[in-house]
Order: structure tokens, then C-alpha cells, then sequence
């Protein structure tokens, strides 16, 4: 065990240095950030080329890369045009997003899972039909009509939830967003809990249990739902880095202030330092949650053992 | 409980319209109408892009704070446009080029700190000097030195600027490099805001949380998401808050915080999205308000460009001007917020200011035949597409180019004459521009920075001047604004200015579009609300109940 | 047999792209375990494959007898017909100009010969939906080609051949699966002037080609292992044989699942990239526009957001039916 999360968390170094560089390059590819620092005129040409001085961004792309680097190991993320320190908006951002994908998976994970359970075991029968059609119209609009719509509907026609989220991000606010967030996952776990229930209903140690005499809610959480889990688990846990970076619409739509937020403010204003941050943060998220289920696969199917 | 207000609030607004003070009060906090001047109210901010020093800050949402935290020598009155004394006892000059500066005493910083004429060529010196990154920089470059605190290229070789110089406590002169007979009107520009010493000890902590010596103080500040502004019972202005303060609330997208004010989570919101437009009636009535600010849109052409910048050239720009329907489009997509220009210039001038409604003239009325005939004797449009030129994630601009182009290509009777041509970011859009990498028209917005004709004028078509972006160069042109701000005589300065404005016209320089107003929508609980020239709310006078 | 190194197959990774490739990628993989598993009671197909009735029939043979029966698969696949055929000739059921606009009309609503009304700008809106399908048919079925063959060939031959040119790419899908992918499309095509429909299908390539790549690499190794595949080899049978005649029949149908269903979420993307505004560019008349140019008038004028997003839903749930619908009849286990 020791030995493969070690193995895995090598692994991991060519990955990040590779989706870093990767991100790196592309959001230079968006050209000089400080014409749009000057409103509706040219920079002064000595103002800009201290800014460009000052930002790094005189150097050759791979120098940049290497600095910026070298300084993340350190723990500095750089500054924002904005004079923040990028760690500070960190700070403050990640905690939203934490919540807002808490909620998103939450809702993942109750109603997702119960549907799916409840549709394989009655495959076929209306109610099963009802869902599928349901999480397929899901997944077929996209999330910003969803969002808008609920907004309007519940924020302003009806009143029943504020249409924007306040800077504090409480839970009980995040709940309409979250579930917009999670909206399309929430199809795809229900479909993905279907499938894998219906497969091990017939499977023999199901049979063997129910030969057994064992009462049918045992049968189903212990023995069915424990196998049918791990595709779940799967998705769930690398749907998190997705979550967390997917908020781009979620949280522009809700105003809320967290890690899409910053996203889109940085590469709208052609920020590196924020965007390269951000994403190198999420490039770790989503290795660690990686790793994580794939740990957790032990814990489901005691077959699996690692070496 | 909306009904009990509601008379109060539309008698207050009727008022407004009036351009009464009725709902105003004077200096007191207890006059008027609704209000107990404790309650505070939330308005719809956007983060400002820049940090908050003064000289850094260039755009409007950075602008609204300032506008509250800090008072400079002069004041533009937030209805009439006028500069007017602030904290300045007087501005002398005999010749246009020396002033001398003697500022009100009693004036404090909200830390206690006394305003002196040191805290404000400190200040000066400050946004002036190259190694300080201050975007407002060129605000200083008349001022005698700046090219020595501010090389174009290489490094600075003074800290201070030869021309600014304290006499006393309360007094300094400014020695300009050449005759400017409207300098002391740009003083009420923000980059000119005095600076407490604070700001240049401990700068860090300055910018964590500015102090200055406006009618608020900010009580605490979440970089990219909220300020809470509160009233400052010690400020020394006439102009005192209204009401107890005020919080600014970060929205990424305008259309969720008209939403939140219909819901009732927002109190003010300023820019009003344009799809939103036509409910504002049904679901405001009357706390909307939608008055001229100093803002024209206008579409200009790349003069680099061989195409743009021959004979006949002139005859295709006004053949494309004609082809614009602005009634229209300003009735339909901005729902009258926006009023067809006819001049290049703003109706907030005044007509004494320089304004000059019709001086477009037949070339700004909409006119499909003789649009098509124009742009035939001009050569036809080059390469046989207009595409404009837009950034695509501010300002729902996509929707009034695609209206200009529709217009064009209705009246063109080619329905691939003109096409939108959005870049995806602003700072991409400045990129293009600056690089001269534009082909065809492109959308070009001006803010004034100050009322003054010369401000609409000079940075836009002078030769080589900092918001020239199409590079337009008429000799005539620059004379004239040469002679203009030589003359002391301010009408007469004017009438130059608006003799320059003719050679404008006369090539088309740009296609002036339309002057935008300021819109802004508010809750029940606020009366009094206004917005000055510059689209900013008048937040000081605005009453919360 | 060269060993494996075990790793759980990791069948999904979430990269934001509405994670509907992840889901069906994850389904496919189950699927793809299965008909090997099977494969162990009756041949999994290919032309060694016979059936238990002696008569040689394929997993393709009975896939197609099942789909032709099934009302799910005939509606979509009437769906996809009758789309593509307007896309080809729109003018079939739509007589005016989709750029042909008059602001006078602008948010109007149904009248006589214009069942859908106007949009924003006085542009007939049905036209334009009509006129849209073209574009949002053809980026999704171009996002989805490119990514199929370069995704499945990069797998295939990873999976094949194993070692480090496995490894290798493993890792570089890591590293395109760590990159969300909304992000991605804001950062790569904020650049992009041209308003061709290439820059958006380029992109979605780019970005979604380790979704197939990972299903492509786990099918080919699980298609090795069969007992056949382990004859052929013995029998002396070439790599380019074994590759083209065994491996690529058996684990093609994973891919063709995940393909299918992937499409209709490349055409919501494209939506997803207009709203945020790097999607295809005015004159292109497509989908994604009208919508996000109607959601900020979701409160006046619904109808103008009605007809194209219904349009996109059908098109999308037409071809995640079809997806659907492939992967039961592939499936032995279900059968």
C-alpha cells in the first residue's frame, strides 16, 4: 500500500509540471495583458515596459514558466494586477468553492444514489422511464439556461431564495446553486448507479444472499449498493477537480465569489499569475482526488489489493 | 409597506427630474424628505481593476470610491458638470501657464491628518513619477519636469516635479510647459486628490484600507467581493453623507445584481443591463433614472490602413454613417438610455461649453439612398466587408453592433456588407488596437475625464495623442487645438475648440454614434438618488429610509 | 503476455465538459468488461466468433437485429435523419434569410409566417433556428470525429503496444484531463478572430481527445488478452493484423458508445462557449448564439430562447438516445 501511493504521488510530478506548462503556455498565447490595464487609450510606453519589467513578462516564455515555478515551491503565487497577492484571493475564493462543491456533491450523492438505486431495481417499470427521461432532458440544456431559469423563477417570481449569493457563501444559500452545479453529474450518477445496480442484481452473490434469507434492505445496502458503488465512487471523486473548476458559469450566473469567479476575472483580464495559480491549485485537487478513489477501491471491493 | 413610501419617494424623484434639491437638503443631515441619515444602503459595484492609489485609477467602478473617500481641489457639481471650488480658495494665474494654488484651511484627513498644500504636491509627485506605475501618469504632463519624473524611455532622472512647488502651508504654485488655459477645470479629476502621509509610510496597510478626506471612510474592504463604506461625522465639506453609509457589492455580470434589486438583496444599482430595459418601467415606475453623462460611442477607422486613408475614403465613412439607422437602434436595443449624436462632443457642455447639436449635420441622419450612392463614389466598402470591431465581455456590445450591421446591410441591400468581429477580451481588443492590427472600423468609447470640450477633442484626433487609436492626423486639426489652449480667454478658447471640431467633420474622423446616458434603477427605501455627468451615483445625497 | 502493472482503470475523469463523455465513458468501460467477460460462455465476435446456434454471427450482427427493433433507436435515428437533411439543405423548410433582420420587429412575438417570432435584433427566429442546425450538427459531429480518431488511435496503439509509450500516454491525458475544460475553451479561443467553426471543433479536439484515448487504451488491452487474440499471435499473425482483424472489432463498441453520447455534449458546449462569449462568431448562424443572445431576454421574450435551446435539447437527447440505445444492444448482458 505504502509502496503504491508512493509510486503514484511520482507519478504525479511529470503530470502537474505538464498541466502547469500547459496552462502556462496557453494563457500566453492571450498576448500582452497590460494594453488592458489603460482603459480606452495606449499605455505610456514607460509605464507599460515597467509593468512588463516588473510582472516578468520581458522574459522568454520558458523563463517565465521557471521563475513562476520556482517561486510556487516557496508558496508565492505572485501578485494580481490588482496589487493582491494571489494566495490572498486563494484564501478567500477556495473556502466558497469548498462549500459550493460540498453542496453539488451532496446532492451527487442523496439523490443521485437513491434514484439510481430505486430506478435498478424496478428496471423497466414507469418510474424507472420517468427518471431516465428526466436526468436525459437534464443533461440535454445546458447549465446556464438551467441556472437562469431557476433564478428567475425561484430569486424573483416566486421569492423563494435570494437570486445572488451574499460574499459570506453560507450553505443554506448555495443550495439552489449547488444543485444547478451539480445538476448534470446528478443525471449521470443516477444513470451510472442504474446500470451498475441492474448488473449486480443478478449477480450470484446477490442470489446467494437472498437464498441465504437475508432481509431485503440488508441485502440491498450491504452486498448490492457496497459493489455497485465503485463506478459511483469513480465519477464522484473525479468530478470533484471538475466541480471546482466547472464553476465558471455557476458562480458567474449567482455572483458568487469563489474560484470560477476569479477564473473568468483573470483570464477576462488576461491575469497569469491568477489564472496559472488557480489552476496549478486545481491540477493538485484533482491528482489528490484521483489517488483518493482509487484508494477507496480497496475499501469497496476487498479484492483489490495494492502493491 | 410598499404603498407608505411610495409617494414620499415619487414626490423626491419628481424633484430630481426637476433638478430641484428639494429631497437634497443642503448641508444637513435632517432636511428633506425620507431618511434618518444612519441607515446604509448596498449598490452593485464591479472590482476595480487597478489598485485604488488615485493616479491608478482609470476606470468607473475604482472611480465610484474615490468619488466617496476623497475631495480634491475642485468638484464637478453632480448636475451641472460645472468645476467648482472645492478645497481650493483660489486658483491665480495671469498668464495661463503659472497658477497659484491656496487651499482652504481646516481640511482633514479622516485619520485627523490636516489637508496642506503638501499633501497635495506629495500626492502629485507621487502619480507623476515613472517607478510608481501610475497609470493616470500623463495627467502630470503638462507640468513642468514630467519628462525627466516620467522618460518615455529609460530610466527617471528626478523623483519631483521642477514645476510644482510649496510656498506655505496652504499655498503652492504650479508651472506648466505650456499655456493651458483650462488646466484649474481638470483639477477636480481624482489623479489630483491630496494624499495623507500615511499612504507613503505604510503603504500596504494605505491600500489595504485608502483614508482620505471625503464625506465616507471605509470600514472594511474584501478585495473582489464587498466595501463597506461608512459615513465620516468629521468630514469638513458641505456635501456631507446622507445617509450612513454605503456597501458596494462585487457583481461579475450587471444582469444578476438588476435581479437582486428586483428581489429586494440590492438597494442601487447603476448601469442598468440593456436587455433589462424594457421591464424597467413595470418593475420600477419611477425609481429609474436615466440621465446624459459625458460618455459618446463612436466607431473609429484604422488610418494605417492603406484602405481607410485615401481620397474617397471620407465619402465611404459617410456613406457608412448615413447607413446607421440611430433612432432606431437607440429606441429598440437601448431603449432611449442612448441619444443619437450629432456632434462629437456631449450634451452635458452645455451649449457654452461647446456642445453643438446638428453639427453632424445630414451626414448623421439615416439615409439609406444616399448612403448606398456615397459609399459607391467612395470605391465601395475595402475588401468588400466592413467588420467592426468589438471586445466581447464587457458591455453587451454585441448587441448594438449586430443592430449597426443590420442597419448597414439593410440599407447597403447586401446582407454580407458589414459583420461583428468580437475579440474575447478587453485587454486582447486594447492589444489589437495598439499593435495596429485593426482592418476595418472598430468601437471606440470615450468617458470624459473632465468636462471640458478640449477633454472630447484633443486625446482622440490630436496628433499622436494617447486615445488617437485609428492614428487620424490632420494638420488643421492640431492647429487649432494648439490655438485653442493657448488662448486664455475661455469662450474664445471654445470657439477654437469647435472650429477644430469642424475638420473632425469635415474627413469624418469617426462615425459618432450616440451619447450615453447614465441609467440607474433603485428600492423603495432610497430617494434622492442622482447620478453625476460622469454616470456615477451621487451617493453623498442619497436619503435611506 | 507482457505483465500489466495493475492500476484500477480509472474510467472517468471529469474534466468539466458537462461530464457526459465521463459518465459514458465510465458506462463503456463497464459494458467493454462485461463482453469480456461473456466472452468466456460464447466468442465475443469478430470472424472467429460463432454463436451458439453453429451459425456464425457477430456481436455487430446482433447488435443491428436488437437496434432494429428497438423504438428508442428508430425515433433518435429518425431524428438524426431528418437534422442532417436540413442541415444540407435548409431551405427545404425555411424560405427566408437568417441575416436578413429588421430591428422595427425586434422581441415581436408568433404572427402569420413567422410561427416563432423575432429575436433580439428582428431576425425571423425560426430561420435561424433552421439555419443553426447546420453549424451545431456539424461542430458536434467534427468535435466528435476528431476526437474519436485521434483519441482511439493514440489509445490503441498506447494499449497495444504497452510500456513506456504507455506511460507516456497515460500521463500527457492526465495532464489534458487536469485542465477544466470551460476554462480551457475561455483561455484558447479568447484569442481566435476567425469566425469559421473550425477554431471551436479544433479546441474540442485538443481538449477532448484523452476521454476516447483512455476508453480506446482499456478496451485494447482487455481485447488482447482473449483467447483468440493469444492464437492469432501464436499462429504467427503480424502486429498490423492483429491490430486491424482481432483487437479493433472487439473494442471499437466502446468507443462508438461513448462517441455518440459524447456529440450532443460537444453541440451544449458550444452553447456553454457563446454565453460566455468565445463561441462562434456573427455571420456563423448557429444554436449556441441565438441562445445565449435570448437568455438575457429570458424575461421579455421567451420564445426567442424556446426554439433554439428546444432545438439543441432534441438534437442532444437524440443522440445521447442513440448512444443509449447502441451500448443496450451491445451489451450481451442485457440481451
Amino acid at each position: 500500500m505504502g509502496r503504491y501511493v508512493i509510486r503514484r504521488l511520482l507519478q504525479m510530478i511529470p503530470v502537474f509540471i505538464g498541466a502547469t506548462l500547459l496552462i502556462f503556455l496557453m494563457v500566453n498565447v492571450m498576448g500582452d495583458p497590460i494594453a488592458g490595464l489603460c482603459g480606452e487609450r495606449q499605455c505610456d510606453p514607460a509605464t507599460a515596459a515597467q509593468l512588463k519589467r516588473e510582472f516578468g513578462l520581458d522574459k522568454p516564455v520558458w523563463q517565465q514558466y521557471l521563475t513562476y515555478m520556482g517561486n510556487v515551491f516557496t508558496g508565492d503565487f505572485g501578485t494580481a494586477f490588482t496589487g493582491q497577492k494571489v494566495t490572498e484571493l486563494m484564501s478567500t475564493a477556495f473556502p466558497v468553492t469548498i462549500r459550493l462543491t460540498v453542496v453539488a456533491i451532496v446532492f451527487e450523492v442523496v439523490i443521485g444514489i437513491t434514484l439510481g438505486v430505486l430506478t435498478g431495481l424496478k428496471r423497466g417499470r414507469p418510474i424507472d422511464t420517468t427518471v431516465l427521461l428526466l436526468t436525459l432532458v437534464v443533461i440535454s440544456v445546458p447549465t446556464f439556461v438551467t441556472g437562469l431559469l431557476l433564478q428567475l423563477l425561484l430569486g424573483v417570481e416566486w421569492g423563494w431564495i435570494k437570486p445572488s449569493v451574499s460574499p459570506e457563501a453560507t450553505f443554506s444559500e448555495l443550495i439552489v446553486p449547488g444543485l444547478v452545479l451539480a445538476s448534470v453529474s446528478l443525471a449521470y450518477v443516477t444513470r451510472l448507479t442504474r446500470t451498475s445496480i441492474a448488473e449486480n442484481r443478478r449477480s450470484d452473490y446477490v442470489r446467494t444472499a437472498v437464498a441465504k434469507g437475508l432481509p431485503r434492505h440488508r441485502v440491498i445496502i450491504r452486498h448490492l449498493l457496497r459493489n455497485s458503488l465503485i463506478p459511483v465512487v469513480t465519477f464522484i471523486g473525479t468530478d470533484i477537480g471538475a466541480l471546482m473548476g466547472g464553476a465558471i458559469v455557476t458562480e458567474r450566473i449567482f455572483n458568487i465569489h469563489g474560484v470560477g469567479y476569479q477564473l473568468y476575472q483573470g483570464i477576462v483580464r488576461q491575469n497569469t499569475q491568477t489564472v496559472v495559480g488557480f489552476v496549478t491549485v486545481l491540477v493538485l485537487v484533482f491528482l489528490i482526488a484521483n489517488l483518493l478513489v482509487d484508494l477507496l477501491y480497496a475499501v469497496l471491493d476487498p479484492r483489490i489489493r495494492y502493491a | 409597506m410598499r404603498g407608505a413610501t411610495h409617494a414620499k419617494w415619487a414626490a423626491c424623484a419628481a424633484a430630481v427630474a426637476l433638478a430641484a434639491t428639494a429631497c437634497g437638503g443642503g448641508g444637513s443631515s435632517d432636511s428633506g424628505g425620507g431618511g434618518d441619515g444612519s441607515s446604509v444602503l448596498s449598490a452593485s459595484w464591479g472590482d476595480p481593476q487597478n489598485p485604488l492609489e488615485p493616479a491608478n485609477t482609470n476606470e468607473v467602478q475604482g472611480g465610484k470610491v474615490l468619488d466617496m473617500v476623497f475631495r480634491g481641489l475642485k468638484r464637478y457639481d453632480p448636475k451641472t458638470g460645472k468645476a467648482e471650488d472645492m478645497l481650493a480658495d483660489k486658483i491665480d494665474t495671469t498668464d495661463s501657464q503659472n497658477f497659484t494654488v491656496t487651499i482652504k484651511s481646516g481640511w482633514k484627513f479622516s485619520n485627523g491628518e490636516a489637508v496642506t498644500a503638501k499633501s497635495f504636491v506629495d500626492a502629485w509627485n507621487y502619480g507623476a513619477s515613472l517607478k510608481n506605475n501610475q497609470k493616470n501618469a500623463y495627467f502630470f504632463g503638462y507640468i513642468e519636469g514630467y519628462d525627466k519624473v516620467h522618460p518615455d524611455s529609460g530610466s527617471q532622472s528626478a523623483t519631483t516635479l521642477t514645476g510644482l512647488k510649496v510656498t506655505g502651508t496652504d499655498t503652492f504654485t504650479i508651472k506648466l510647459t505650456q499655456k493651458f488655459s483650462t488646466f484649474p477645470d481638470t483639477l477636480g479629476y481624482a489623479a489630483y486628490s491630496p494624499l495623507p502621509s500615511t499612504f507613503f509610510s505604510d503603504h500596504a496597510a494605505w491600500l489595504k484600507k485608502p483614508v482620505g478626506n471625503g464625506p465616507y471612510t471605509i470600514s472594511s474592504y474584501t478585495k473582489g467581493s464587498q466595501m463597506k463604506l461608512v459615513k465620516w461625522d468629521g468630514y469638513t465639506g458641505t456635501d456631507k453623507a446622507e445617509n450612513g453609509g454605503v456597501t458596494l457589492k462585487v457583481y461579475t455580470d450587471n444582469n444578476t445584481a438588476y435581479t437582486d434589486l428586483m428581489a429586494g438583496n440590492l438597494d442601487l444599482v447603476d448601469d442598468i443591463p440593456a436587455s433589462q430595459l424594457k421591464n424597467v418601467k413595470s418593475d420600477l415606475g419611477s425609481r429609474y433614472i436615466n440621465t446624459p453623462a459625458g460618455i459618446i460611442q463612436t466607431l473609429a477607422f484604422p488610418y494605417y490602413d492603406k484602405n481607410w486613408n485615401k481620397s474617397g475614403s471620407e465619402k465611404v465613412r459617410t456613406g457608412l454613417s448615413m447607413a446607421i439607422n440611430r433612432d432606431q437602434i437607440t429606441n429598440t436595443i437601448f431603449q432611449k438610455t442612448r441619444t443619437p449624436a450629432t456632434d462629437w462632443t456631449s450634451p452635458v457642455l452645455g451649449t457654452e461649453g461647446g456642445f453643438q447639436d446638428g453639427l453632424c449635420g445630414d451626414a448623421c441622419k439615416y439615409n439609406p439612398t444616399e448612403a448606398k450612392k456615397l459609399v459607391q463614389e467612395g470605391g465601395g466598402i475595402p475588401g468588400g466587408q466592413v467588420k467592426i470591431t468589438y471586445n466581447a465581455d464587457t458591455g453587451s456590445h454585441k448587441e448594438w453592433v449586430d443592430a449597426v450591421c443590420n442597419s448597414i446591410n439593410n440599407a447597403l441591400g447586401n446582407d454580407k456588407a458589414c459583420v461583428g468581429n468580437p475579440v474575447g477580451t478587453f485587454a486582447d481588443f486594447r492589444n489589437q488596437i495598439g499593435q495596429h492590427k485593426m482592418t476595418g472600423p472598430f468601437r471606440a468609447g470615450w468617458q470624459m475625464d473632465y468636462p471640458l470640450i478640449q477633454n472630447f477633442l484633443q486625446p482622440l484626433y490630436y496628433t499622436n495623442a494617447s486615445s488617437n487609436d485609428g492614428q487620424w492626423s490632420n494638420k488643421d486639426f492640431d492647429k487649432l487645438v494648439d490655438q485653442a489652449n493657448a488662448e486664455t480667454d475661455t469662450s474664445k478658447a471654445i470657439k477654437l475648440f469647435q472650429q477644430a471640431e469642424g475638420v473632425v467633420r469635415d474627413n469624418m474622423a469617426a462615425i459618432p454614434l450616440w451619447y450615453q446616458n447614465g441609467s440607474a434603477g433603485y428600492s423603495d427605501r432610497l430617494s434622492n438618488v442622482a447620478l453625476n455627468p460622469f454616470s456615477v451615483p451621487v451617493y453623498n445625497e442619497i436619503k435611506v429610509s | 503476455m507482457p505483465e500489466q502493472p495493475f492500476e484500477p482503470e480509472r474510467a472517468i475523469a471529469g474534466t468539466g465538459m458537462g461530464g457526459a463523455m465521463d459518465l459514458a465513458a465510465s458506462e463503456a468501460e463497464t459494458l467493454e468488461q462485461q463482453s469480456s467477460a461473456a466472452s468466456g460462455g460464447r466468442a465475443p465476435g469478430g470472424p472467429e466468433g460463432t454463436g451458439p446456434s453453429g451459425k456464425p454471427h457477430s456481436l455487430w450482427s446482433d447488435a443491428w437485429r436488437d437496434l432494429r427493433r428497438n423504438p428508442v433507436f428508430i425515433i433518435s435515428a429518425l431524428v438524426i435523419l431528418f437534422l442532417v437533411v436540413i442541415s444540407l439543405w435548409p431551405s427545404l423548410i425555411a424560405s427566408g434569410n437568417p441575416l436578413k433582420c429588421d430591428l422595427a420587429k425586434a422581441q415581436e412575438g408568433s404572427q402569420p409566417g413567422h410561427p416563432f417570432g423575432y429575436d433580439g435584433q428582428g431576425c425571423d427566429v425560426y430561420t435561424r433556428t433552421v439555419y443553426g442546425t447546420r453549424t451545431s450538427v456539424t461542430v458536434g459531429v467534427l468535435a466528435t470525429l476528431g476526437v474519436a480518431i485521434f483519441g482511439s488511435v493514440l489509445g490503441g496503439l498506447a494499449g497495444f503496444f504497452g510500456g513506456v509509450w504507455d506511460s507516456i500516454l497515460s500521463r500527457l491525458t492526465d495532464i489534458f484531463f487536469a485542465i477544466p475544460v470551460v476554462l480551457g475553451g475561455l483561455v484558447l479561443l479568447s484569442v481566435v478572430t476567425s469566425n469559421t467553426v473550425w477554431p471551436v471543433i479544433g479546441f474540442m479536439v485538443l481538449l477532448g481527445w484523452p476521454q476516447i484515448s483512455r476508453i480506446a487504451r482499456g478496451s485494447v488491452i482487455t481485447a488482447k488478452q482473449n483467447d483468440y487474440v493469444q492464437a492469432a499471435r501464436a499462429l504467427g499473425a503480424s502486429n498490423s493484423r492483429l491490430l486491424l482483424r482481432h483487437i479493433t472489432p472487439n473494442a471499437v463498441a466502446p468507443v462508438i458508445v461513448v462517441a455518440t453520447i459524447a456529440l450532443g455534449t460537444y453541440i451544449s458546449l458550444e452553447a456553454t462557449l457563446s454565453y460566455l462569449g468565445v463561441g462562434l462568431k456573427p455571420p456563423t448562424v448557429s444554436w449556441g448564439i441565438d441562445i445565449s443572445a435570448a437568455s438575457q431576454y429570458i424575461r421579455n421574450a421567451p420564445h426567442m430562447l424556446l426554439w433554439p435551446a428546444g432545438a439543441l435539447a432534441i438534437t442532444v437527447l437524440a443522440f445521447i438516445m442513440l448512444g443509449d440505445a447502441v451500448r443496450d444492444a451491445l451489451d450481451p448482458k442485457l440481451r
